[in-house]
């Protein structure tokens, strides 16, 4: 699996779009200190851009590798390797090309910056975790779908489909609901239906780190209970791992099944 | 220069001691001296004598002073109440309290114990003090003309219920209340019917209810102030002409705390104060006329929350930095003017080059009325969809008032 | 060597395989001839693993080998269409390969062989289709397979590699090995195969010598011969 993981990195290393997707990130993390420089400000600004665009990236990057490398999955299927590995090895392969673009790439100017002296080196941590997670999340969920597809233009539609409706269809319905029941207690609605979206719950936890902890748990006892204590940290991580793992044993099912 | 001013001081002290009555008398304390208890030692002194208590630990409590005196405290000199009831009754006017350390106060829920109380007195003077573990440190009530100075008090309240106030005032006038620190009590600071007095310098942290906290006062001054992690900040409620001016209010993080409360406020000044990192900068309920200049509002959740009916309150030239919602309004808001403020998020452009944004910036984000609303979509901050639906408020205001703008939106962060 | 017994496939509700049985018990050249559609490539991805059918037995060497991966170390297989990762060098090509199945030496002369030597360096996405197809068969051959399937081998080819590629499929079958290949080039099953298997309707139509399916159908030549066939078929 190691080789496999080794050789889809390197490809996907050497294509112009990780290139154009780290410099994307360096200019980035470069420019929101030359425009402020204050660090936990420049925080909150990537917040808003990881949030969306990991997913994005992931699921785009996830489903165009997977049709660009049928063949050369073809070629590898044909050699005395397990399914599991090859596609797990693709999977973390394109998955750590993409988080290592996203952490190299903000990591520079950070240090540039002197991040690490400052206070805010925990959240900025915690948000380039976060946004592998997403990385991860999304890849292998691009493969679910890539995986389900044989139809390349398909695939590329549901892909696109699915991150609208993660990243902005589904807070938009749950907005909705929320308004229209207002008169019932909300609160364990809106914590589980932060838990079944991942962009939502890497979303709070960033912003647990980010102090608005306190923000969020003004509206009741259980948003309280919850985002006050360690607990809350420790669920949302766990979630967000059941968010990876599944997704990837549904890849090993699914690939195992399929027919090339 | 400085030996001449001295020798005045030295004149002046000699010929306010012989004044009157020939030499007032230097009362010692010790355990050796003549009087080894500082009751006994008030007792036997005259009006204008100094009882000097040296340095070692009483164990008294609840100690009148009935004529005009002077304690002063040796370093080191500790009365411990163990407990019991409370130290000084002060029942003369003109006492000076100085250098002491009190200590252990009793706990009551029928009296108010405290390590100085005062009733009906003029012209005192509390100074250098420490106070570890009091139900209340001051408790000053119907007197005036006084002045609580430099004093340190370290409580250690659990529930509001049983615990008490640090400088606790009740019908006063004329009281300054000047370079205290107060940490971990009830209410830091607290004025009921309190009139023409100043608070300033002082730093209030970490007390479970309110840093500083204001009921029925009228014409009072806090300035220089400094309010960190207050259980809920500090609360002004039901008073007329309080300025407030220079202080720093910051930490104050929780369920239901902000910066500052204003609970039926009329005809207040609130200038050159840093609102940073609390939950609510200001909230405001039932509030009218007030100036609210020049101040910083930063990285607060709310910079400014009004509830209820808030009538002419203007909001001039203040810094608005990385909150996340700037303006939140619940009820009516009426004739409260926005002008000449710098708001961080705002977007626009100047092309006429006069420092002011050419296009108006509205404060009230869509997303800031829905969570009015339903206070459970908070968890949607920050997300995509909320970033969306502002924009598109922005760009065409259904929901947020459309009186509710700042015509002329600074460019640039503003320095006082 | 290879049996295959009773193997079913259909892809959503075309049946490809309808209870295929094959025997290729010994050496030499194997041509699975058949129309479009008829399973070809089909019955090849399923000896190697890569399509999954839904009933029968596939063994290799006396091992039951569905759902397995470590037989294929006796299989070398050269698929239909060379697309290979664009960003890969073809030199780091032949090195992964060789990194995920065994050492070799015999990639060296191969390489002379086709000229390769100038195009190591170029990354295989700026290759032409020969070019690549010839790095296809480097791959392919540069191992010491007892079993070796082409699929489509002659696909792109200039004259010259052609007969380089017919010399190695020789050379292979001299040395004892089994070869299947699939073509549409009668030319090459005539001069090549020792046997044809003919895969019409999902099952195995004929399995024998060319000469035995000239015979049968009354036809001079093999074109012919499947001509033959395939008229009865579009009659039908």
């Amino acid at each position: 699996m190691l080789k496999i993981l080794k050789y889809s990195f390197y490809d996907l290393m050497r294509s112009r779009w990780s290139y154009i997707y780290f410099a994307f990130y360096l200019l980035l993390g470069f420019v929101l200190f030359f425009l402020n420089n204050d660090i936990s400000k420049a925080v909150i600004t990537l917040l808003n851009v990881i949030i969306v665009l990991t997913p994005l990236i992931g699921t785009i990057f996830g489903v165009m590798y997977y049709y660009s490398s049928r063949e050369f999955t073809e070629l590898l299927l044909a050699q005395p390797l397990k399914r599991s590995t090859i596609f797990i090895g693709q999977y973390l392969g394109v998955s750590l090309s993409l988080s290592l673009s996203l952490v190299i790439g903000l990591g520079i100017p950070f240090v540039a910056y002197g991040v690490t002296r400052s206070s805010a080196i925990w959240d900025f941590t915690s948000l380039l975790i976060t946004g592998s997670f997403l990385t991860f999340i999304f890849v292998a969920l691009a493969y679910n779908i890539a995986l389900s597809f044989n139809d390349k233009i398909k695939g590329f539609g549901f892909a696109i489909l699915l991150w609208l409706f993660m990243a902005v269809v589904y807070d938009g319905v749950i907005l909705l609901l929320m308004m229209n029941f207002r008169d019932y207690p909300l609160d364990k609605f809106a914590l589980f239906s932060m838990m079944f979206n991942p962009i939502d719950l890497s979303r709070v936890l960033i912003l647990l780190k980010l102090d608005i902890s306190a923000l969020l748990g003004y509206t009741g006892a259980v948003f309280q209970k919850f985002f006050g204590t360690s607990r809350g940290m420790l669920v949302s991580m766990l979630v967000l791992g059941l968010w990876v793992v599944l997704p990837v044993w549904r890849i090993l099912r699914l690939s195992g099944k399929k027919d090339f | 220069m400085y030996r001449i001013s001295i020798r005045i001081i030295l004149l002046l002290i000699v010929l306010l001691c012989c004044r009157g009555h020939g030499y007032a008398n230097r009362i010692r304390v010790c355990a050796q001296c003549q009087y080894t208890s500082v009751k006994a030692a008030i007792a036997a002194a005259g009006a204008h004598d100094t009882v000097f208590i040296l340095k070692g630990i009483y164990r008294e409590n609840d100690i009148p002073i009935s004529k005009p005196v002077v304690i002063l405290g040796e370093k080191g000199a500790v009365i411990d109440a163990e407990n019991k009831e409370g130290i000084f009754l002060v029942a003369a006017d003109s006492v000076t309290i100085s250098g002491l350390t009190l200590n252990n106060i009793g706990r009551s829920h029928t009296k108010d114990l405290a390590g100085i109380k005062t009733l009906r007195v003029k012209e005192f003077l509390f100074e250098n003090n420490t106070f570890n573990n009091p139900f209340f440190a001051f408790h000053i009530q119907k007197s005036k003309r006084g002045i609580i100075r430099n004093n340190v008090i370290h409580g250690n309240a659990i529930n509001e219920f049983d615990s008490g106030n640090g400088i606790h005032m009740w019908h006063c006038s004329n009281i300054e209340v000047t370079d205290n620190k107060v940490d971990h009590m009830r209410d830091g600071i607290y004025f009921e019917f309190v009139k023409h007095s100043k608070v300033s310098g002082n730093v209030s942290r970490e007390n479970i209810r309110y840093g500083l906290h204001f009921m029925f006062s009228n014409n009072d001054e806090y300035s220089h102030n400094l309010f960190e992690h207050n259980g809920a900040g500090v609360a002004v409620m039901f008073s007329k002409y309080i300025f407030m001016r220079y202080n720093t209010f910051r930490l104050n993080w929780g369920t239901a705390s902000y910066g500052l409360l204003l609970k039926e406020i009329y005809d207040a000044e609130i200038k050159h104060n840093t609102f940073e990192g609390n939950t609510i900068g200001i909230n405001a309920d039932g509030s009218t006329r007030i100036n609210v200049e020049e101040n910083d509002f930063i990285n607060n959740g709310w910079a400014v929350k009004f509830l209820g009916a808030c009538y002419s309150n203007k909001f001039l030239r203040n810094n608005f930095i990385g909150n996340a919602f700037e303006i939140a309004y619940k009820g009516s808001l009426n004739s409260n003017i926005f002008d000449k403020n710098f708001w961080g998020e705002y977007t626009g452009y100047d092309l006429d080059k006069d420092d002011y944004g050419d296009v108006p910036y509205r404060p009230v984000k869509l997303f800031s009325y829905v969570v009015n609303k339903t206070p459970e979509t908070i968890v949607l901050l920050r997300s995509l969809f909320v970033d969306i639906i502002n924009f598109s408020e922005k760009v065409s205001p259904i929901f947020t008032p459309d009186a509710l703008k700042d015509e002329h939106p600074r460019m640039k962060k503003m320095k006082w | 060597m290879v049996i295959i017994k009773d193997l079913y496939k259909r892809f959503g509700s075309v049946k490809v395989l309808q209870g295929l049985d094959l025997t290729i018990d010994e050496p030499g050249i194997f041509a699975i001839l058949g129309p479009n559609g008829s399973g070809k490539t089909t019955l090849i991805k399923s000896i190697l693993g890569m399509v999954i059918p839904q009933k029968g037995d596939i063994s290799i060497d006396g091992h039951h080998v569905l759902g397995q991966w470590d037989y294929r170390n006796k299989i070398s297989y050269m698929p239909q269409i060379a697309n290979f990762p664009q960003n890969l060098r073809v030199i780091e090509l032949i090195n992964m390969i060789k990194n995920l199945r065994q050492e070799t030496r015999l990639d060296q002369p191969l390489i002379q062989m086709f000229g390769l030597t100038p195009f190591l360096d170029k990354r295989l996405g700026n290759l032409s289709g020969g070019t690549r197809q010839k790095v296809n068969i480097v791959l392919t051959f540069m191992f010491d397979s007892p079993l070796i399937i082409l699929d489509e081998p002659t696909t792109g080819l200039d004259p010259v590699a052609l007969i380089y590629l017919k010399q190695l499929i020789q050379q292979e079958k001299e040395r004892g090995k089994t070869l299947l290949i699939t073509t549409h080039i009668m030319n090459l099953v005539e001069e090549i195969a020792d046997r044809v298997v003919f895969l019409l309707d999902g099952n195995i139509y004929f399995n024998g010598t060319v000469k035995a399916l000239e015979e049968q159908t009354g036809q001079s030549n093999l074109e012919r011969a499947i001509a033959e066939i395939l008229k009865k078929e579009y009659e039908a």
